[in-house]
């Protein structure tokens, strides 16, 4: 237990620490996690920690992550995406790994080494490119989505290149593999490494990592892979709302967390037991769900997991880095992995030329996918267990691949810093698409917020409806409306939403406490925003207003105005004259609300403020004159617009004029 | 018989001694349309179809209303920007008025000396109403002389409003003779009767 706690201290306060001054910085939070790592490494040897073991649990972030891209990807768009996926991807992989073993050959490694070197370092990190898009905002960008498109194919590659690799194997390291991994493995911690391969399960070293296919013959592992994907895409889509739907019977927040990380923690197992790749079913489960009415929920159930697991991996990467074989030869690892990044780039650019990305895109491209991935990591220790890499090398590549991740977010600030000011004049004649224009996020859906959903919906702009009652999603996605299932009082259920590029806010719920709570936190957040509120009576006004509502309408009061207007008409009075009462009452009003929001004070109780019940009297007796008929407070300002001087007056003009 | 419809524009109708007396006097006259536009437009919304339609459907076309600052009542100014539009009353195949009559009623709070260049309104009344005669010009309708009352707020409006009436029923039954009509300069309840062609039948005075 304390081992635990100690441990989960010195993440948690490295990734604290470093990441608001990484970010401070302009270095962007995944270096700041690096550098943390870095930091605590010396700590983590002297625990005698097993970091490539906490790593591994970490790469689990990255299922997520892939699970909350596949959310953001409506199939329809992954279709579009389809030649890019297969050409970019596949001349990526394939052009880098016959490069790099070619140098590999040249340096004297035999073909089948250096084929295996080209596979692992052909690939790149999904985990910081795509975290770093997202950071940076440019996932929506030519250049985010041909990086993100090559990263997707990447993933899918792994699970062939897992099959190719065992081919490879040298007979002459069959004998001595085993060997050398108990040799090294508590020395040094990226050796470790070799204790956690996948290529132990046949020794039945891992008793959870079971394959049910292995032991299959072909055609019946292939009919269960296929049965395990269909799985996912048909539950995804037929199971998702029943058993959300029953969950929340429950009505408990973290159930739906829970609920959550069942569906990404069971397709990852069901993935694995049929030898797939569990980033790669979480993906699919993703784009399935992203039609979905809890696509949102999901988002923001995942999140913080994806975000907490993804800073580990990152800090285990840090940490993982060999100083002691670093700094043996640093001008050959340095050497190694800056000609690795070279080569990675050049056939990047070159992509980029044949795929006609432009400008800042192209060089967000060639850049950013330079390094070698986590999933090199997860081959070097497959490579190594297979006997296809001898220890040695594989150390040697661990280590660059490490350096190669952590060079970089340099590049990406080096994209941002020189690039992208030298673009500037270029990509101005050349503005990029814009695919989501501003959004409106309306939330709650009841009487009131359905009135302005289609209000909205009829001036053409697009909404988003968050409400949590599913029965009323459900009539509204009859009439095929843009529903979401939630709680919008939950700020990062509004952020999953889209708060961030939302251009309105409408808070139509019925809680009114809650409503305020959220008018405040968004406030805060977006001192920009526009936010319109609804309030239920006079005093939430002026909670709204103390805050930082734009605007506030009192539900009830315009319908029992427009009420009160035809009553007059209903009684004789004539509509135009009708209609001039009714606005001199409405603005009568508004300037006693204004009276007394200048001695409310949100802090006391209105029955306790004795200025404000001072006030209120004043108000109340001109009122009650008004209401008996005593009054002329707002006759006064309706009758004077027509009314005719009086016939005293005009001879006594006449009078004056003959004069 | 002539169709005709009575637009009616007074915001302050409660405080209106002429322009009541005479939207009071119209109400007997049978087989005439009648619109209080701020009764039935009391939020400026005016139906643009519906009132197409009517225009569309009358001959002659009178508006009642009391002068305000050289010029008509904003709704009816409203609703002639809204109503007359491009396309049907003028402009290209802009010609669904065309023939049609335009009448005013007019009331002004001056004295009839006072729309005279020594007077303190220094112009004549018909000066002021150009923009509704020319109005009626681009729409190809003909204009004929205004019904006006001076000094109303001081004046007796019993006979302006019984001449209102008789003129109602004149244009309706074609007993005025609009072609005189439009040759006038203002037209007043003692002198519709010179517009008016001969009852057929009644013996020549």
């Amino acid at each position: 237990m304390t081992d635990f706690l100690v441990l989960a201290f010195v993440f948690l306060a490295a990734g604290v620490v470093a990441v608001p001054i990484a970010s401070r910085l302009g270095l962007g939070s995944v270096l700041g996690y690096l550098i943390a790592g870095v930091a605590i490494s010396p700590i983590l040897a002297a625990l005698q920690v097993d970091v490539v073991a906490i790593q591994h649990f970490a790469e689990f972030g990255v299922v997520m992550m892939l699970f909350l891209v596949g959310l953001e990807l409506e199939p329809k768009m992954l279709w579009q995406m389809r030649h890019r996926l297969l050409g970019l991807g596949g001349l990526q992989v394939g052009v880098t790994t016959a490069l790099v073993m070619g140098v590999a050959m040249v340096f004297g490694l035999s073909w089948s080494v250096a084929l295996a070197c080209g596979l692992v370092l052909a690939l790149s990190s999904t985990a910081i490119v795509l975290q770093t898009l997202n950071e940076k905002g440019l996932m929506k960008s030519d250049g985010g989505q041909a990086s993100f498109s090559v990263l997707l194919f990447q993933d899918i590659a792994v699970i062939p290149m897992l099959a190719l690799i065992p081919l490879l194997a040298l007979p002459e390291l069959a004998d001595v593999g085993g060997h050398v991994v108990a040799g090294h493995g508590a020395e040094s911690v990226a050796e470790a490494a070799h204790g956690e391969t996948h290529g132990e399960d046949h020794g039945g070293g891992h008793g959870m990592n079971i394959n049910l296919v292995e032991n299959l013959p072909a055609w019946q592992a292939a009919l269960a892979t296929i049965a395990a994907i269909a799985g996912v895409i048909m539950g995804g889509a037929y199971l998702t709302t029943p058993v959300f739907r029953f969950v929340e019977m429950a009505n408990l927040r973290e159930l739906f967390v829970a609920t959550a990380l069942l569906f990404v923690i069971g397709i990852a197992l069901l993935m694995t037991l049929v030898g797939l790749s569990p980033a790669l079913g979480t993906f699919l489960a993703g784009v399935v769900l992203a039609n979905s009415e809890y696509r949102h929920e999901l988002e923001s159930d995942i999140d913080p997991f994806r975000g907490l697991l993804l800073g580990l991996f990152f800090m285990t990467v840090g940490a993982a880095v060999n100083f002691g074989l670093l700094f043996g030869s640093f001008g050959t690892f340095l050497g190694l992995t800056l000609g690795l990044m070279a080569i990675k780039s050049a056939v990047l650019f070159g992509l980029a030329r044949i795929f006609k990305l432009k400008g800042g895109d192209k060089y967000l491209f060639g850049l950013g996918l330079a390094q070698a991935g986590e999933f090199g990591f997860v081959l070097l220790s497959f490579t190594v267990a297979n006997n296809v890499l001898p220890p040695v090398v594989a150390d040697q590549l661990l280590l660059v691949v490490a350096l190669s991740m952590m060079l970089t977010p340099l590049l990406f600030i080096f994209h941002e810093k020189v690039i992208l000011p030298r673009m500037a004049g270029e990509t101005e004649q050349e503005p990029d698409e814009i695919d989501e224009t501003g959004q409106i996020i309306i939330a709650g859906h009841g009487r009131f917020g359905g009135v302005v959903n289609r209000m909205m919906r009829a001036a053409g702009y697009s909404t988003t409806v968050l409400d949590h009652s599913s029965v009323q999603l459900e009539r509204l996605r009859r009439f095929g409306v843009k529903v979401f299932f939630g709680d919008a009082t939950r700020p990062d259920l509004l952020h999953a939403a889209g708060l961030r590029e939302a251009r309105l806010l409408v808070v139509a719920i019925d809680q009114r406490d809650a409503a305020t709570e959220l008018v405040r936190h968004v406030r805060h957040e977006h001192p920009k925003l526009g936010i319109v509120a609804r309030a239920v009576d006079r005093h939430h006004v002026y909670e709204l207003y103390a805050a930082g509502a734009t605007h506030i309408v009192r539900d009830t009061f315009d319908s029992a105005v427009r009420a009160g207007r035809s009553a007059y008409e209903e009684l004789g009075m004539h509509a135009f004259d009708a209609e001039m009462l009714a606005q001199a009452f409405v603005d009568d009003d508004k300037a006693t609300l204004l009276t007394l929001a200048s001695v409310y004070d949100p802090k006391i109780p209105a029955y306790e403020n004795e200025e404000y019940l001072e006030k209120l009297k004043e108000v109340a007796s001109q009122r009650d004159d008004i209401l008996s008929g005593n009054g002329k407070a707002f006759h006064v300002r309706t009758d004077r617009g027509w009314t005719p001087p009086s016939r005293e007056d005009l001879d006594a003009e006449q009078e004056a004029d003959k004069t | 018989m002539a169709k005709v419809i009575h637009y009616y524009a007074h915001p302050g109708h409660r405080f209106s001694h002429t322009n009541k007396a005479m939207w009071d006097a119209s109400q007997p006259v049978e087989g005439v349309t009648r619109v209080d536009l701020y009764a039935e437009y009391p939020r400026h919304n005016v139906n643009i179809d519906r009132e197409q339609r009517r225009l569309i459907d009358h001959d002659v076309v009178l508006f009642q209303f009391p002068v305000f600052w050289y010029s008509a009542p904003s709704l009816l100014k409203e609703w002639i920007d809204l109503t007359l539009e491009h396309g049907f009353a003028y402009g290209k195949d802009g010609d669904k008025l065309c023939g049609k009559w335009m009448m005013l009623a007019v009331t002004a709070a001056g004295p009839q000396d006072a729309y005279s260049e020594g007077g303190y309104q220094h112009f004549p009344l018909r000066t002021f109403l150009t923009p509704f005669e020319q109005t009626a010009r681009l729409c190809k309708m003909r204009f004929a002389a205004p019904y006006v009352f001076y000094d109303a707020l001081r004046a007796d409006p019993a006979a302006h409003a019984q001449g209102f009436a008789d003129l109602l029923s004149g244009l309706r039954d074609d007993r005025i003779d609009l072609d005189k009509a439009e040759a006038e300069g203002c037209l007043y309840h003692d002198s519709i009767a010179s517009v008016s062609r001969r009852p057929e039948g009644s013996p020549a005075q």
